[in-house]
């Protein structure tokens, strides 16, 4: 039983490090699906969470602390979409941009307007996004095994967790099942074919990085409003590119964008549950090394040595019409 | 990659569009200053005193700036390849670990003269070897070079914490760095150089001799550049990998020497702040140089003479930074951060904004100065 538990505790805490990376991760596959590529998840991550945490604290409400958030991360990614929709500008010249304006930015305002070290001042409960207790997972606690699954592991989420995980079928379906979903597809291949059936390419991809926007914004308030109790500077820590890496390892598909994100946050889980203690054979693992693996993993996935991951064959290049 | 537009002076392509985009860069920084609740006008004038108003500050500058020259053309070389190397903070992280080594073996046997080429080739090494890995999967299995570096800055920083915690750091010492290094293994300081021509420079300055190791890089990347095959063939490369094919030059082959020669630039960079200054090796000593040389080498168009120039703009924007966050408690360095983040957005990737405009201002002054009488559909 006590190896059940181990267990469930440690799946528990890989749900809640995998959700804001599963957040950046889909909200970057709108935009390279449609041929934007965007280093600057994590930018737009941090803008959110503090922007979300600063709302919220102010209004003291976790739902207008999310909606600016939202707005926040739509306003940075339309700077992206602003710089390499409409001025062709570099695509990743202008992640990166990004990704330093939102982490100077949020600590110089944080320090200005709350005078707390660049922290937002910490959120009281109906400020954040609590854990929601799914029926009758009290009464089914005690049952082993199913019991445990249901009431230790998929109840006592917040409501952005549950968002999170339904907006994979949701990708999908928008994605694969939609009119919206096929164009998106397709600019992000073949923007001239697009252009010639009469359809705009430049409001396509503005339509996926708003798509982004939106959904970065909500990995930001998971982090401050939900996983957290306010911003702390620079919190979302490289979180941003692990979702990339995620993007890449999944080869842009949003159900193994899922496993891939689980996978990543189960190497986080793990490194956090077996800090100094020594495993059978190996010995002791550093911290280091689990925590650089994901980043090991990917580079491995991308020599082409676990699959091929073929990105979007437009990505990367601004749309010029012919003229 | 087409250039959809059309051809200006050069001076206005290489002068005027560049200071206009720099220009907006600041402006909004300004807004940022002013949200904040200080004086933007004020916040500048701090800034230039605190960088320039002293023998001390202008020291404090260049230093910072040492770093940046190195890490500019460390990039500006994979951007004339067509490459975007990202990784030049791991690179640099890494290389401290060359020098490092170095400096622990020789410094009580060699004088700092014979210390010095020794470190400076491994940092050089360590550099281009960290460089090597994404170059060789880009040129061989087709992984893009700009998400393996930024992989490769990750695992560099696991790489080295793990080193200095459980492997360099002396025994029973608290700080997760190396011991101190002796007299061998700390270059010489260059106040003196300053002093001589009449500024009041303390002793303790930590601009060094690695400044003109910088200095003379730069000049030996022109001198590749424009004045080598090797530089040629680079050039060709990035401006048309199709017709650099055509011309027999190898793509793998360029690739990977491009950019060992981007890394071992970044790893340079180590020397500075390591041999220079701590005398020994810390925890996150490049922190951020390496993403500051994408901003220093968007704004010096990836010429030697304009990153020298931009990377000395940074060391002002950190020197000054530093002053003005003892003024200013509220503007603290995080501000360089967004000045350079609006930087590489300006002077990077909405370079084109304002070239319509100016193009068509151009047009109405004079036509022939375009190149073009401006065809119908041709206005941008």
């Amino acid at each position: 039983m006590e190896f059940v538990d181990a267990l469930i505790n440690i799946l528990n805490s890989t749900i809640r490090v995998s959700v804001p990376l599963l957040l950046a991760c889909l909200a970057g596959l709108y935009s390279e699906r449609s041929g934007v590529f965007d280093i600057g998840l994590e930018g737009k991550m941090l803008a959110g969470a503090f922007a979300g945490a600063a709302a919220a604290a102010v209004f003291a409400s976790a739902w207008i602390g999310l909606l600016v958030a939202m707005l926040v991360s739509v306003g940075m990614a339309l700077v992206h979409g602003f710089a390499s929709i409409t001025h062709r500008g570099n695509q990743i010249v202008s992640g990166v941009a990004i990704n330093f304006i939102a982490a100077g930015s949020t600590i110089i305002l944080g320090q200005a307007w709350f005078q707390q070290g660049g922290r937002t001042p910490s959120l009281p409960p109906e400020a954040r996004f609590g854990a929601i207790n799914l029926p009758g997972a009290d009464a089914l606690r005690d049952v082993p095994v199913i019991g445990q699954i249901y009431s230790g592991l998929l109840s006592g989420h917040s409501l952005l967790t549950y968002v999170a995980f339904l907006a994979v079928p949701f990708t999908w379906w928008v994605l694969f099942r939609t009119r919206f979903g096929l164009r998106l597809r397709a600019v992000g291949e073949n923007p001239a074919a697009v252009d010639t059936a009469g359809i705009s390419v430049a409001w396509l991809r503005y339509r996926a990085v708003i798509c982004t926007g939106i959904l970065t914004g909500m990995a930001g308030s998971y982090m401050a409003l939900a996983q957290n109790a306010g911003f702390v500077k620079d919190m979302t820590a490289g979180r941003g590119y692990i979702a990339l890496a995620a993007l890449i390892f999944a080869k842009w598909r949003p159900v193994p964008a899922m496993f891939a994100c689980l996978l990543f946050g189960f190497l986080d889980a793990l490194a956090i549950r077996l800090q100094g203690t020594p495993l059978p054979v190996i010995g002791k693992v550093p911290v280091q090394f689990m925590q650089a693996l994901p980043y090991v993993l990917t580079v491995i996935l991308l020599a082409g040595f676990i699959g091929k991951a073929i990105p979007p064959r437009a990505g990367g290049v601004p749309y010029v019409k012919e003229r | 990659m087409s250039t959809p537009y059309a051809k200006l002076p050069a001076w206005a392509d290489y002068g005027l569009i560049p200071l206009i985009n720099l220009l907006v860069a600041f402006a909004v920084a300004g807004l940022v200053v002013l949200l904040v609740g200080e004086n933007p006008f004020r916040a500048a004038v701090i800034l230039i005193e605190g960088a320039f108003g002293s023998g001390q500050g202008i020291a404090y500058t260049l230093y910072y700036a040492t770093n940046f020259i190195f890490t500019g053309l460390a990039v500006a070389v994979a951007f004339h390849c067509g490459l975007f190397n990202i990784g030049g903070e791991g690179q640099a992280y890494i290389a401290g670990l060359g020098v490092g080594v170095v400096a622990l073996t020789f410094d009580s046997v060699l004088p700092w003269w014979l210390t010095f080429p020794l470190a400076i080739l491994a940092a050089a090494l360590m550099g281009a070897l960290w460089a090597l890995i994404p170059a060789y999967l880009q040129a061989k299995r087709g992984s893009h070079i700009v998400i393996t570096t930024i992989m490769f800055n990750f695992i560099a920083a696991s790489v080295m914490v793990y080193m200095l915690v459980n492997v360099l750091k002396p025994v029973g010492a608290m700080a997760p760095q190396t011991r101190q290094f002796l007299e061998g293994a700390q270059l010489p300081r260059l106040g003196w150089l300053l002093t001589e021509l009449g500024l009041k420079v303390r002793p303790s300055v930590p601009l060094n001799v690695s400044f003109l190791l910088a200095l003379l890089m730069a000049l030996l990347v022109w001198v590749l550049i424009w004045r080598t095959k090797l530089g040629y063939e680079i050039r060709t490369f990035g401006f048309s990998p199709k017709a650099a094919r055509y011309a027999g030059i190898s793509a793998s082959r360029i690739t990977i020497v491009t950019m060992l020669i981007s890394g071992a630039l970044a790893g340079m960079m180590a020397l500075n702040p390591i041999l220079g200054d701590q005398h020994n090796v810390p925890l996150d000593f490049v922190s951020g140089a390496g993403f500051v040389g994408i901003a220093v080498a968007l704004m010096g168009r990836s010429h030697p003479a304009g990153i020298v120039l931009a990377a000395i703009l940074f060391g002002m924007l950190y020197q000054g930074g530093a002053e003005l966050s003892f003024e200013m408690p509220d503007i603290s360095r995080d501000m360089i951060v967004i000045i350079q983040g609006l930087v590489i957005l300006f002077a990077g990737a909405l370079e084109n904004m304002f070239r319509p405009t100016i193009q068509s201002i151009f047009a109405s002054l004079s036509p022939r100065s375009v190149g073009i009488a401006a065809t119908k559909g041709e206005r941008a």
